[in-house]
């Protein structure tokens, strides 16, 4: 009697042993902005001013938001996304940030776009602790986890796209003389950097350098200068306007170097066409992401996912515009991280998660470009493939390239 | 008709406001001021800080006012001076680690030498022509920040990040309530030196230019004298007010300053009433919260909405705040007879 009863405790306590260290394992962790049912997810963008067209970006993310809200969330969590136009403008975007974390209380900051904007909130966001996930820009500056642990990059940077053209034409073409025509910004110096980096000890191939401002009505004479250095190689580190004088210039005063132009300008639309198909064959450059109006996608798994998407939960978004299959993109790798985290939603789990991912591919990455990241590299995307233009279309060649100077 | 003539008979570019209209009464004074006072202790860091940009963007749009209500002049540069006294704060801050209350009477010095400097070409254009001219000061700024000769001190297009002071002598409160606090002693102290100044001899000058520049010469008033000296002070006050915004902000760059900085201020201006000074908060406070409105209202046609919403105060209270100010004070007095 005695002892049944005894072993009837032993039981007992054992059960609840066990229940209550498997609570403790499945234990549900929340910083401000998550719950059991709701995941606060803030952002800004320039929905009107200057970089307005950008402001397609926030709402194919908020119409992919909404999709996975239909198909039921995220581990059972809906996602509510906030976003906030700043205009393109600092000062705004530290308003509207401020709003996001201290009034709308926010789990995560995401995908804020602009480097001037980025720049302004990144010491703020730190000092709270707030991850700046996946910030839309292009600096290479966002990749410094040792100083700013909650700041994390997304796009290939300037500098790993200049590092593939630097070890492109190491390859290709070793005894080239590089003639480079630059933006006198930051985008354009980052690039630069990146281009004497890559080339390292062979940066002597370099021959002329020109710097342009974007106030200059036309860059005519600077292109007339660096063929007068009877370089060979033409590197064009511009904006879609300057891009396509360059190409109208070259074809005009004759002159055939091997003509690479920034993914920056890569657009068929407005780039290519404006400067005319026959000017541009041939010119060389990067991509990471398929490229909407290439039909050579149209029977992609991933881009009939994202043409599905569009159709049903963005039917005003243009699948010819680059920022549709970006939004698309970056959104999808925030799913991932947050699917990831489970019910650990903490914002130090975020980041943590965020710094762990292995070989993610988005539907809009093209193949084989994977997404990874450590806590030691804050940098997602670091590949692309060459292309080449070719009729009216630009064609992938060679192999997956990684920017990292390493391998 | 002749020149002279011409100019005497056209209509002075502002209307003629009179001195004392210019301000508001001691009651209404106190009340607003304790408002300002307590409100931070009971609300949300956030909040502090829009109200501390509502403080600073008042300035700017008061020394607007100064110029445009009390001379007469157009600006449309003011965001050329507010960069600069930005830049001068934030350079002199994170470069020779210069105490930050230190930074706004040096910023406000150099803005005062800039506008008063620039005041002099002016001087031969009147009107448009004027806002013209103070226009393409607004365009060029940006640019000249961006200048690979100044990017040693101005960070180029990448800007600087500013350090935001924490509360001196151990005060328990948070750097955005302190800077609140310390932002509201200096929007006070610009606000009666503002007043004291339009109600002084150089604010009868200023006026009297305004109201028909050829009189006022007649009278023995230096012209050339004054208007420049209208174009300093309204320079050197946007100047700390710029500089002010840069330690609440926490960093500048070039884009910060654009020319939609100029017109938000010289909008906050009319919406607060031409030449009424109290209305320069209420005009700040339309540039600041009006566009979040609008943004509630429509992401897609946030820039529609506002106009819309602009309209709306432009075709029904055409003098701005100060329109509704006056109603307001006819309606109490009509009601205390009562």
């Amino acid at each position: 009697m005695r002892s049944s009863q005894h072993l009837c405790i032993a039981a007992l306590a054992a059960a609840l042993m066990a229940f209550t260290s498997g609570s403790a394992l499945a234990q549900k962790r929340y910083d401000t902005g998550a719950s059991d049912t709701e995941i606060k997810v803030g952002n800004i963008m320039p929905y009107s001013g200057p970089a307005s067209a950008y402001g397609v970006i926030g709402k194919t993310q908020e119409a992919y938001f909404n999709k996975i809200n239909a198909e039921g969330g995220i581990n059972g969590r809906k996602i509510k996304f906030i976003s906030y136009d700043d205009g393109y403008s600092p000062p705004k975007a530290v308003e509207q940030v401020r709003k996001l974390v201290e009034s709308d209380e926010v789990l995560v900051v995401f995908n804020p776009l602009g480097t001037p904007s980025n720049t302004a909130i990144q010491k703020y966001l730190n000092g709270k602790k707030v991850p700046q996930l996946f910030v839309a820009t292009g600096a290479t500056k966002w990749n410094d986890p040792k100083n700013f642990p909650w700041t994390m990059g997304w796009q290939p940077s300037y500098q790993s796209e200049a590092h593939i053209y630097a070890k492109y034409l190491i390859k290709e073409k070793p005894d080239g003389k590089i003639a480079i025509l630059y933006q006198n910004d930051d985008f354009g110096k980052d690039y630069l950097k990146g281009l004497k980096d890559g080339l390292g000890p062979k940066d002597s191939m370099i021959i002329a350098e020109e710097s342009y401002e974007t106030s200059e009505p036309s860059i005519d004479n600077h292109i007339v200068k660096l063929k007068a250095s009877s370089a060979d190689v033409f590197i064009s580190i511009t904006t879609p306007k300057f891009a396509a004088q360059a190409i109208k210039k070259l074809a005009e005063i004759d002159w055939h170097p091997v003509h690479i132009v920034s993914n920056v300008s890569a657009s068929v639309g407005g780039v290519i066409k404006p400067a005319g198909f026959e000017n541009a064959q041939g010119i060389l450059s990067a991509a990471y992401a398929k490229d909407g109006a290439d039909p050579q996608w149209d029977n992609d798994p991933g881009m009939k996912r994202f043409f599905e998407f569009l159709a049903k939960y963005y039917p005003d978004g243009n699948r010819l515009d680059g920022s549709t299959v970006y939004g698309y993109g970056v959104a999808q790798t925030l799913v991932k991280v947050l699917q990831m985290c489970g019910d650990d939603l903490t914002r130090a789990n975020v980041m943590k998660q965020a710094a762990s991912l292995k070989d993610f591919e988005p539907d809009t990455l093209l193949p084989g470009i994977k997404i990874n990241t450590s806590p030691t590299d804050f940098a997602p995307i670091e590949q692309l493939q060459m292309m080449r233009f070719k009729g009216e279309k630009w064609d992938l060649f060679g192999d997956i390239m990684s920017g990292d100077l390493s391998n | 008709m002749s020149a002279v003539e011409e100019v005497v008979t056209e209509h002075p570019a502002v209307e003629a406001v009179p001195k004392r209209a210019m301000t508001l009464g001691y009651g209404t004074s106190l009340v607003v001021l304790a408002l300002l006072v307590i409100t931070p202790m009971f609300v949300k860091n956030f909040i502090i800080f829009q109200m501390t940009m509502l403080l600073i963007y008042g300035t700017a749009v008061l020394a607007l006012n100064i110029l445009t209500g009390g001379s007469g002049q157009f600006s449309l540069g003011q965001s050329a001076f507010y960069a600069i006294g930005a830049y001068t704060s934030a350079i002199l801050m994170e470069q020779y680690n210069v105490n930050y209350a230190l930074t706004l009477p040096i910023a406000g010095i150099l803005c005062f030498a800039a506008g008063f400097l620039f005041g002099q070409p002016a001087l031969r254009l009147s009107g448009v022509y004027l806002a013209l001219a103070t226009f393409a000061l607004a365009t060029a700024m940006p640019q000249l920040l961006k200048l690979g000769f100044f990017e040693k001190w101005t960070g180029g297009v990448q800007g600087l990040v500013v350090t935001k002071p924490d509360a001196p002598f151990g005060l328990p409160m948070s750097q955005d309530m302190w800077l609140y606090y310390f932002t509201l002693v200096i929007t006070i102290a610009i606000y009666i030196f503002s007043v004291n100044l339009l109600r002084s001899r150089s604010g009868r000058a200023f006026m009297a230019i305004r109201d028909n520049e050829i009189a006022a010469s007649a009278m023995g008033i230096d012209v050339a004298l004054y208007k420049t000296l209208a174009f300093g002070v309204s320079a050197g006050i946007t100047g700390v007010a710029g500089g002010l915004g840069a330690i609440a902000v926490q960093f500048v760059a070039p884009d910060s300053y654009t020319i939609t900085l100029a017109i938000s201020l010289f909008l906050g201006m009319v919406v607060g009433g031409v030449g009424w000074l109290p209305g320069s908060i209420v005009g700040a406070a339309f540039i600041i919260f009006v566009p979040n409105i609008a943004e509630g209202v429509s992401k897609g046609l946030s820039g529609a909405v506002f106009g819309v919403l602009l309209f709306l105060v432009i075709f029904l209270v055409p003098h701005g705040a100060r329109q509704v100010a006056l109603v307001g004070q006819q309606l109490a007095s009509k009601f205390r007879k009562n």
